[in-house]
C-alpha cells in the first residue's frame, strides 16, 4: 500500500467550494423575496419577470441543485481522493468539465425560469435541451466517481462513498425517466412530457421525493460520515448501523412518492404502498441519525467548544426531526389535514435548512481552512454568531409554517352550526398574514447568517486570523498558551 | 450470506454500483409501471377530449407562470373539498395533460373545476390585478397577459407533438389548428363552428380579453380556465364498482 498522500487534486473542491457558497447566497435571499412576497404581494411588481411563479423555481433550484450541488460535488471530490488515497480518474480536464457545466447547467436552468422556459414539473423544471446537458455533465461526473473508486489505493470502500454513489446513480435514473419529453422542435425550448395525468403525476413523484431521497438526503449523510468524525476526530460508531442505514435507505425512499399524492387519482393500492413505506423508512432514518450523533460518544465536551462541530451535530439532529415528521405526514389521515398547506412547506424547510444547510455549514467551515491551508478559520466567535442566529431563522420559520399550515387546513374542514362551510378561501388567506411575516423574518435572519458564513470563510481564504484568545473559553486559551510555550521552547 | 456479500461489494466498485441498481429499482418497477397496464386506473367516461389549440396555448401560459406553484389542479374526495370545489377529480379527467398540473400547494384555491364558475371579465380583471375584487388576495398582478399577442404561429407543430405523446389529435384538427386558433375568438361566426364540429359543444367560444385588435395571451389563459373541470358530465357519470 502506498503510504505517501498523492497530490490530491484540491483545486476542483476550492472551485466547489465557493461556487456553493455563491449559490448559497443567491438561494437563500431569493427564498427571502419569495417569503415577502407572500407576506406583500406588491412586491410581485406586476413585472413578467418578477412574480412568485417564476421566481419561485429560481429558489427550489438554487438552493437544492446549486447550492446543493455544489455542496455534492466539491465534498464527493473531496472525500473520494482522500478515502481512496487516490488522485480523481480522469485527471483535471474531465474534473473542469464537470464543475463548468454544472454552472452551465445552473445558469441556464436559472434564466429559463426567469424568462418562462419551464416543463411545469416540480422540481424538475428545466426544459429538454437542458436535461440533456445535465445528462452529459452527469455521465462525466459519475465516471470520475467511480474511475476513482477502481483505482483506489485501499482495500475498502469507505461509507461515505456508498451514499455518494447511491446519490450520484439514482439521480441519473430519476432525472432521465422523469424528463422524458417529445420537444414541439428541436430549435425550440418548449417540450411536451412523455407521459400524461396520473402516470405523470407518480413518475413526477417517484422523482420529486427520491430527489428529497438521494440528493438531500443520501448525498447529505455521505457528508455526515466523513465530516462528523473528521471533524470529532473520532471513528463512525457502527460499522454494522452504517450498513443497515445504507441499504434500507436505498431500498426503502424508492417506494414513498406517492405519499406526495394521497387521495388524488391516484389507485389506491398506490397510495397505500407509499404510506407503507414512508412509515417503515423512519426506523433506518433514525438509525442514521443515531450513528451520526453518538459518532461524538466520548467527545462530547467538544460542543461546547466548537461552534463547526456543533453545526453539524445539530443538523443531524434536524434530520432526525424531520425523519420523523415525514412518515407522520404521510399517514392518510394525517395528510388528509397537512396536504396543500403550509406544513409541508415548514417540513422542507426544517429539512432544507436544518439538516441540508447545516450539515453543508459544517463542511463548508471545514473545508475551507483545510484546502487554503490555514491554521483555524478566520474567525470561531462568527461561527458561532452564525449558529445561533440561523438557528433562531429556523425556529421561528418551522413554527410559523405549522401554526399557519394547521391553521389554515383546520378552517378548509370548518362547518358552521348550519352545515355550511365556515369559511370562504380568501378568509383562511388573510388569516395567515402574521405567520408569513414571521416566516420571512425567520428567512431573514438565516440570510444574515450566511453572509456571516461568507464573509467569515472569505476572509479565511484571504489568509486573515482575527485575535480571539481572550474570547474563547477557558479550556481552549489553556491549550492555547500551552501550544505557544511548546513552540517557544 | 449477506455479510458475505456485502464484503465482496465493499471491495469491488462495480459490484457495488450493480446492488445498488437493483436495490433502487424495485420499488419504482413495482409502482409505476403496473399504472400504465391496470385498466381501471382511469376511469371510462363520457365528454373527454383533447384541448383546442387556444386552450392549449393557456395551459402553456399557465405552465410558463408557474400558477401550480400555488394551485392545485386536483380535488380530494372529502366533504368541504366537493362543496367548495365541486365532484372530486377522476383519473380520466387529467388524461390528456402533457405534463400533469395536479399541483403540490394551495396558497390560491384549486382549480381543477373553475371553468365556468366566473365570467370572462371577472377573470380579465382579476388577472390585472387580482386585489379588484378580492382586496385580500395575494396573487401575483399579470397586466402583462392583456398586452402580450400570443406566439404561435407553431401551433400544428405543437398537436404534433403531444400527437407523439398519445393526445388523439385528428389530422383534420391538427391541419385547421390556425384557424381553429383564432376561431375560439369569433363568437357566432362560421369559422367556430367548424372549431365545434371538431371540439364538441362544449367549447367555450367569446372575444375573451375584450380587445378586438388582437388574439392575447390573456385569450388563451382565460380559455383555458373556463374549460378547466367542465368536460365530464357528472349527471351521467356513475364511480365504477370496486
Amino acid at each position: 500500500m502506498n503510504s505517501t498522500t498523492p497530490a490530491y487534486n484540491n483545486d476542483i473542491v476550492k472551485m466547489f467550494t465557493v461556487a456553493a457558497i455563491f449559490w448559497g447566497l443567491v438561494g437563500f435571499l431569493v427564498g427571502l423575496v419569495l417569503a415577502l412576497q407572500l407576506t406583500f404581494p406588491e412586491l410581485n411588481l406586476g413585472l413578467e419577470f418578477t412574480t412568485f411563479g417564476r421566481l419561485r423555481p429560481i429558489h427550489t433550484s438554487a438552493v437544492i441543485f446549486a447550492f446543493g450541488g455544489c455542496v455534492l460535488l466539491g465534498t464527493s471530490f473531496h472525500v473520494v481522493q482522500r478515502t481512496c488515497k487516490a488522485v480523481l480518474f480522469g485527471g483535471k480536464g474531465l474534473a473542469n468539465f464537470v464543475f463548468w457545466g454544472y454552472q452551465v447547467f445552473i445558469l441556464l436552468a436559472a434564466s429559463g425560469y426567469v424568462l418562462g422556459i419551464t416543463q411545469g414539473r416540480e422540481y424538475a423544471e428545466p426544459e429538454w435541451f437542458v436535461d440533456l446537458w445535465l445528462t452529459v455533465v452527469w455521465v462525466a461526473y459519475l465516471v470520475i466517481f467511480v474511475g476513482t473508486l477502481i483505482k483506489r489505493n485501499q482495500p475498502h470502500i469507505y461509507v461515505a462513498n456508498w451514499f455518494y454513489l447511491a446519490f450520484i446513480v439514482t439521480i441519473a435514473m430519476l432525472h432521465i425517466v422523469n424528463n422524458l419529453a417529445i420537444p414541439v422542435s428541436f430549435v425550440g425550448a418548449k417540450s411536451y412530457s412523455a407521459f400524461s395525468g396520473v402516470q405523470d403525476a407518480l413518475v413526477q413523484w417517484w422523482y420529486g421525493h427520491n430527489a428529497v431521497g438521494f440528493f438531500l438526503t443520501a448525498g447529505f449523510l455521505a457528508i455526515m460520515y466523513y465530516f462528523i468524525p473528521k471533524q470529532a476526530n473520532r471513528p463512525v460508531y457502527s460499522y454494522r448501523i452504517s450498513v443497515i442505514h445504507f441499504w434500507s435507505i436505498v431500498f426503502l425512499y424508492i417506494w414513498a412518492g406517492p405519499h406526495h399524492l394521497h387521495y388524488t387519482a391516484l389507485p389506491d393500492w398506490a397510495q397505500t404502498l407509499g404510506m407503507t413505506f414512508s412509515l417503515i423508512l423512519w426506523m433506518p432514518s433514525w438509525g442514521g441519525m443515531i450513528n451520526g450523533i453518538m459518532t461524538l460518544s466520548g467527545a462530547w465536551d467538544k460542543l461546547r467548544t466548537d461552534p463547526v462541530l456543533r453545526f453539524m451535530i445539530v443538523s443531524v439532529s434536524f434530520y432526525g426531526m424531520s425523519t420523523f415528521e415525514g412518515p407522520l405526514m404521510s399517514i392518510k389521515t394525517v395528510n388528509a389535514l397537512s396536504h396543500y398547506t403550509d406544513w409541508t412547506v415548514g417540513h422542507v424547510h426544517s429539512g432544507a435548512l436544518g439538516w441540508v444547510a447545516f450539515i453543508s455549514f459544517g463542511a463548508l467551515y471545514y473545508l475551507v481552512p483545510n484546502l487554503w491551508e490555514r491554521s483555524r478559520l478566520y474567525s470561531i466567535k462568527l461561527v458561532s454568531y452564525h449558529f445561533w442566529i440561523s438557528t433562531i431563522g429556523i425556529v421561528l420559520y418551522i413554527c410559523s409554517m405549522w401554526m399557519a399550515g394547521i391553521l389554515q387546513g383546520l378552517m378548509w374542514r370548518a362547518y358552521n352550526e348550519y352545515g355550511v362551510l365556515q369559511y370562504s378561501f380568501i378568509e383562511t388567506v388573510s388569516e395567515l398574514h402574521i405567520y408569513y411575516a414571521i416566516r420571512a423574518f425567520g428567512g431573514f435572519l438565516f440570510v444574515v447568517g450566511a453572509f456571516i458564513m461568507a464573509y467569515n470563510l472569505a476572509k479565511t481564504i484571504k489568509g486573515e486570523l482575527r485575535d480571539e484568545v481572550n474570547e474563547l473559553d477557558m479550556d481552549e486559551k489553556a491549550k492555547l498558551e500551552d501550544a505557544k510555550q511548546a513552540q517557544a521552547a | 450470506m449477506f455479510n458475505k456479500l456485502h464484503k465482496k461489494a465493499e471491495k469491488n466498485s462495480i459490484l457495488l454500483l450493480v446492488f445498488v441498481l437493483i436495490t433502487i429499482s424495485i420499488g419504482g418497477l413495482v409502482e409505476i409501471v403496473p399504472l400504465f397496464f391496470i385498466n381501471n386506473t382511469i376511469e371510462k367516461v363520457d365528454g373527454m377530449r383533447p384541448y383546442t389549440p387556444l386552450e392549449q396555448m393557456g395551459r402553456n401560459i399557465y405552465i410558463r407562470e408557474g400558477c401550480y406553484g400555488c394551485h392545485s389542479q386536483m380535488i380530494r374526495p372529502f366533504r368541504d373539498e366537493t362543496e367548495r370545489y365541486g365532484h372530486y377529480s377522476l383519473a380520466a379527467e387529467s388524461m390528456y395533460d402533457h405534463p400533469f398540473q395536479w399541483g403540490s400547494k394551495r396558497t390560491g384555491p384549486d382549480l381543477a373545476r373553475v371553468g365556468g364558475r366566473y365570467s370572462n371579465e371577472w377573470h380579465l380583471e382579476h388577472l390585472i390585478n387580482p386585489r379588484t375584487y378580492v382586496p385580500e388576495s395575494i396573487m401575483p398582478a399579470y397586466p402583462f397577459l392583456a398586452k402580450k399577442e400570443l406566439k404561435a404561429d407553431d401551433i400544428e407543430e405543437h398537436l404534433k407533438a403531444l400527437r407523439m405523446v398519445g393526445v388523439p389529435y385528428t389530422d383534420e384538427q391538427i391541419a385547421n389548428a390556425k384557424q381553429d386558433l383564432l376561431a375560439q375568438t369569433m363568437p357566432d361566426s362560421a369559422e367556430a363552428e367548424f372549431l365545434i364540429k371538431r371540439y364538441g359543444n362544449k367549447v367555450p367560444v367569446a372575444n375573451f380579453d375584450n380587445n378586438e385588435e388582437k388574439l392575447t395571451e390573456m385569450d388563451a389563459l382565460i380559455a383555458y380556465l373556463q374549460m378547466l373541470g367542465t368536460l365530464v358530465d357528472f349527471q351521467t357519470y356513475k364511480p365504477m364498482p370496486r
